[in-house]
């Protein structure tokens, strides 16, 4: 089996597919890719099923030896992508030769870039998922990030009459709109006045250093509650905002513990989780209200993004 | 007092369900009728159900179905006249090492508790503990019933690496940690016993409902348990 040898792995990157659902009565998180809008548009970019397991790399990029010829993409966040000396384009068909190398920078933006090779990487399904949960050292490659010299091996196919696409620009403003991010509100809004409410969506709050795949930790300013006590441990949902005890937010994320006991005021809509993703430490970011009827109206948008019709041949 | 479970929205793709306002065995005992109702159900587009004290959180995918068709369908299944009687349940026995390197906060337990450490253990393991839930991380135990007689609060700072199988007191909860992790609960033993298995199916050992008993072991069998299971 056809393989690429790791020579930089990159600040942290790991095997990610659409996830691991179904398992969270055994407090297991769905994990997965953390922005997987661009997980699948990557995969149909290489002539893949959506959801096919693909590397994330996270913040600064790898270097990466392809020992065969390949069709790949490179999608989410511009890590400046060249093979040998030269730029390649991001969210497009790429041909690599057999012997030539990858290699990343880092990014000017955003946290999170995909390589999707046609074919898949082949790593062994735990729970029916190849992603990595690196807090518990499941899944991906051997449960952890990848390091230099892993040889990661992908399936084969016969790549010569495969269709260059490439995806349209105005399709890429739509999927990663300039705006806040939207939520709905929480199940335990009652745990906050309307002040604390109003503040928590009208103030900037800044993403810290310490966040990572289990979730984003906040700054900003304090979101007191009325009520002290903490809630009854319950499951808690992808893109929960919970209120600890220091006043400040949490947005729980794909690697999340399953269960929590402080109050949540809101949770980011099913169309932003993928933009949440892409955040990075120092990033500013605002929340707004949204009903469920409209966050449904706002999956509807990004889901029908995700098809034939957004990309172009080249 | 209304005794049908209560639905609503905690996001655009998941219900929260209510079921009593307690952490009780009568309450566990509705959440896994409810559990066990909505798991056999067979509506199209569930992801996961989350069971926890009193409550039970499902999650959905909503490119399946939509979000009101979902919360529909659950409510008419949770009106109906639910049979809250009929939950069987197994009774597990978990081997515990109390001695020395397994159990680095036993004799702070005892001092806060003003009792031996030979006292703590026959606290601890007297009695049944209910698994109300799984989790938190992969495979963990809610577990309920422990004696206040060794209730002792959270170390100051959390560790940073508890091992795997540790038996821990915190506050007055007990628990087993199934995997390696960050914890800030007092370490009075160990199990040999693998709670976590990502490549079985189940992955985990013990299940919601199951009644559970600590059974001391010395050090010799804790070491020879554990070489079996290599």
């Amino acid at each position: 089996m056809p393989a690429i040898k790791v020579i930089k792995p990159g600040f942290q990157s790991t095997i990610q597919d659409s996830g691991r659902f179904g398992y969270s009565h055994y407090g297991i998180s769905i994990s997965g890719a953390a922005d997987n809008v661009a997980l699948r548009i990557g995969n149909l970019i290489a002539g893949n099923d959506e959801n096919v397991a693909a590397i994330e790399m996270t913040l600064t990029g790898g270097e990466f030896l392809f020992e065969d010829d390949a069709i790949i993409s490179i999608t989410g966040a511009n890590f400046q992508p060249m093979i040998e000396s030269s730029q390649v384009a991001m969210w497009s068909t790429i041909k690599i030769k057999a012997g030539h190398i990858l290699s990343f920078k880092n990014s000017p933006d955003n946290a999170r870039c995909y390589i999707c090779i046609n074919g898949g990487f082949n790593v062994p399904l735990v729970m029916e998922s190849a992603s990595t949960h690196l807090l518990t050292s499941m899944g991906g490659l051997k449960g952890r990030a990848i390091i230099k010299g892993d040889f990661i091996q992908y399936h084969k196919k016969n790549i010569d009459n495969k269709t260059y696409i490439s995806l349209k620009k105005e399709i890429l403003d739509k999927l990663y709109p300039q705006r806040e991010l939207f939520v709905t509100i929480g199940p335990q809004s009652n745990y906050f006045s309307d002040e604390t409410i109003n503040l928590f969506s009208k103030s900037t709050f800044t993403v810290r250093e310490d966040s990572n795949r289990m979730g984003l930790r906040l700054s900003g300013p304090k979101l007191e509650r009325i009520i002290e006590e903490d809630i009854i441990t319950e499951g808690v949902s992808l893109g929960a905002i919970q209120i600890s005890h220091d006043a400040q937010p949490i947005i729980l994320f794909v690697e999340h513990q399953t269960t929590g006991g402080y109050p949540k005021i809101a949770n980011i809509i099913s169309a932003d989780l993928h933009r949440v993703g892409q955040l990075k430490p120092r990033d500013e970011i605002k929340f707004s209200f949204v009903s469920i009827d409209e966050a449904n109206k706002l999956r509807k948008e990004i889901e029908a993004l995700i098809s034939s019709d957004s990309f172009v041949r080249i | 007092m209304n005794d049908n479970p209560v639905l609503k929205f905690a996001s655009d793709r998941s219900i929260l369900i209510k079921i009593g306002n307690d952490i009780s065995v009568e309450t566990h005992s509705k959440v896994v009728s409810v559990f066990n109702l909505i798991s056999n159900s067979g509506i199209v587009g569930i992801q996961s159900i989350h069971p926890a004290y009193n409550s039970i959180l499902v999650s959905f995918n909503p490119v399946l179905k939509s979000s009101d068709a979902i919360f529909n369908e659950l409510n008419s299944l949770l009106s109906s006249t639910i049979d809250f009687t009929h939950v069987q349940y197994r009774t597990i026995e978990i081997p515990v090492c109390y001695q020395d390197e397994y159990a680095p906060d036993l004799a702070d337990v005892a001092r806060y508790n003003s009792l031996t450490a030979d006292e703590v253990i026959y606290h601890h393991t007297k009695q049944n503990y209910i698994v109300y839930f799984l989790g938190f991380s992969p495979g963990f135990p809610y577990l309920g019933g422990m004696p206040k007689e060794i209730a002792t609060p959270r170390l100051q700072t959390p560790r940073l690496k508890v091992p795997e199988g540790s038996v821990a007191i915190g506050g007055d909860q007990t628990g087993i940690y199934p995997v390696a992790s960050p914890g800030g609960w007092r370490i009075i033993g160990r199990t040999p016993l693998k709670l976590f298995s990502p490549e079985k199916n189940p992955p985990a050992l013990l299940q919601m409902g199951d009644r559970i008993k600590f059974l001391e072991i010395t050090k010799e069998q804790f070491k020879k348990e554990q070489s079996c299971r290599q």
